[in-house]
């Protein structure tokens, strides 16, 4: 159950991290279409939002509670797992950043899932 | 919505860079904490010494280069085309490091990794033939 629980974290918030932060980068994009498009100023831009901010922090959770995990759970069993985050990751996509995933990007996020866990577990 | 097929010269061009960087970086990570040598967490003056070793070699700071210039690049990526494209097509950096770690290191690559490095080359194919900008 602990097990469970601490993936659950690992994935959620790695993923929600990464989210944030795609999330803060478009919003910079968006309100700097006026003002010229140099990668320090998007940049700039991004670290302003709170979302950019919140995004780090889960990243960072993610990255302890993986540590911890690792501490009692089998390796050969967690790497492999955290491969589902490419699931995850494209479901959060089209939720919350209403990208249109078709039936073609979903295949190919789902073999890349398979490909990683199999690479993962292969290494262990 | 838009429609364009396929992403620009320069998003391509920073998409290849950030698998790069991103491997580059483990490797980087991976050779210098080698050299440290094996690090006993249960006894604070042995990881304090071992953070004195790592924090001396070039490859520690250079795979830390590499990685940060990495998160740069990806945070550019995610401004320009979807989350859901970029995320699965930079894990082609796993499998760029099996082939390099049979090509380059002479390493014994497994039939499961091939199967693995197959299955992700096709799922970034696959995913190479959607739109990289689905939203405005």
């Amino acid at each position: 159950m602990r097990t469970a629980v601490c993936l659950s974290i690992v994935i959620l918030a790695s993923t929600g991290g990464e989210l944030l932060s795609a999330h803060a980068m478009k919003q910079a994009a968006r309100l700097q279409i006026t003002s010229g498009s140099a990668v320090g100023l998007l940049l700039q831009g991004g670290f302003r939002l709170s979302a950019m901010w919140l995004g780090l922090l889960l990243q960072a959770l993610a990255f302890f509670t993986l540590l911890a995990l690792l501490s009692w759970a089998d390796v050969s069993f967690v790497v492999p797992a955290t491969a589902l985050n490419y699931v995850v990751g494209a479901a959060g996509s089209v939720l919350f950043l209403r990208e249109q995933v078709g039936r073609t990007r979903w295949a190919g996020v789902l073999l890349v899932c398979l490909g990683v866990a199999f690479i993962c577990a292969s290494e262990l | 919505m838009n429609d364009s097929k396929t992403p620009s010269l320069a998003t391509t061009l920073l998409l290849a860079l950030t698998v790069v960087l991103d491997a580059g970086g483990v490797l980087l990570l991976s050779r210098g904490m080698k050299h440290v040598g094996r690090i006993d967490t249960g006894a604070f003056p042995t990881v304090v010494r071992a953070v004195g070793r790592a924090i001396a070699r070039a490859e520690i700071w250079l795979g830390i280069a590499a990685l940060l210039l990495w998160f740069i690049c990806s945070l550019v990526l995610f401004s320009r085309i979807d989350f859901s494209y970029v995320r699965p097509a930079s894990a082609v950096g796993y499998a760029l490091v099996a082939v390099l770690g049979y090509a380059v290191l002479g390493e014994a690559v497994t039939a499961a990794r091939w199967v693995g490095v197959v299955c992700i080359c096709a799922g970034v194919t696959l995913i190479g033939r959607t739109p990289p900008r689905t939203t405005e």
